[in-house]
């Protein structure tokens, strides 16, 4: 199961099928969360950054954490493909995070009156930033990518501490950031008219997720397999 | 259609964000594609000098 060139033909297969979802779901979650969810008592209209602040910074998480999972599984067993995986991540994982921060700030300005603060919650995500462009320079620095996915695997496990300090930062500090209002157990804080679009908009980034980081697999298996046979087949294929 | 654009006041603030949001979306969609195509073109290339050489 694990020769690049079964896991290229088995990704460009399920790509269609993760595009295809997260545009369905992305569709509903705009059309949800812009115009059939009321505005919220206290802050009107802005709220509805939510539907794009929340799902990013859930998404700056949870790859972070599908990298620290496959650095540990390249470092023990030394598997080409979760290396590679850990690298196609990066660059998303990176752009999910800024997206949150940005985001943040865009909603924070009109109801906390500021564009930043020094806040537990706001730090640690721009901390998990700095890892996720860490591990992208660290990577493209070493010449040799069997090396290169080792040090980005160990940058990896050491940072995915801060993960649960993110998570936590609102239960432990005194933040100015609002504690979780969505949980997986108990009773909902929120209204489910503004809950769908929320989940909905969850599931899209994920499954564009599923879609990006195939395709940047695919990429990065071709490139480092370029003087294989499959390769050479492959474009001797697409060149007729 | 103005008053929805309008975001109750807050549009200067929404609509960045769902515009960023898009270019983000476009950008980590665009960016595997381009990679991939300059991959391939290169190895093509590279075989194409070799066939040249072995003539």
């Amino acid at each position: 199961m694990g020769s690049p060139r079964y896991f290229y033909n088995v990704a460009g297969k399920m790509i269609p099928w993760f595009a295809i979802s997260f545009l369905l779901t992305l569709i509903a979650g705009i059309y949800y969360g812009l115009f059939v969810a009321p505005p919220d008592y206290q802050q009107g209209e802005s709220y509805r950054i939510m539907y794009i602040h929340v799902p990013a910074a859930w998404m700056s998480m949870f790859i972070y954490i599908v990298m620290a999972v496959a650095g540990l599984i390249s470092l023990v067993w030394r598997i080409k493909i979760t290396e590679i995986t850990i690298i196609s991540s990066a660059s998303v994982g990176a752009s999910f995070t800024f997206l949150a921060l940005v985001t943040g700030s865009l909603w924070g300005k009109p109801m906390w009156g500021t564009w930043w603060v020094w806040d537990a919650r706001l730090t640690s995500e721009l901390l998990l930033l700095f890892l996720y462009l860490g591990i992208i320079a660290l990577y493209s620095a070493i010449e040799d990518k069997r090396v290169a996915a080792r040090a980005i695997s160990i940058l990896a496990l050491v940072g995915v501490v801060n993960i649960p300090i993110i998570h936590y930062s609102v239960e432990w500090w005194n933040t100015l950031h609002q504690t979780s209002s969505v949980t997986m157990t108990g009773k909902q804080a929120m209204s489910t008219s503004m809950l769908i679009p929320l989940l909905l908009m969850g599931i899209s980034f994920k499954l564009y997720y599923g879609a990006v980081v195939l395709m940047r697999a695919r990429a990065e298996v071709l490139e480092r397999d370029r003087n294989t046979r499959w390769v050479r087949e492959l474009v001797e294929g697409e060149m007729k | 259609m103005s008053e929805f654009l309008d975001m109750g006041g807050y549009a200067m603030y929404v609509w960045p964000s769902y515009g960023l949001a898009f270019v983000i979306l476009v950008a980590n969609w665009v960016s595997p594609l381009l990679q991939r195509r300059r991959v391939l073109t290169d190895i093509a290339r590279k075989l194409r000098r070799e066939k040249r050489e072995q003539k």
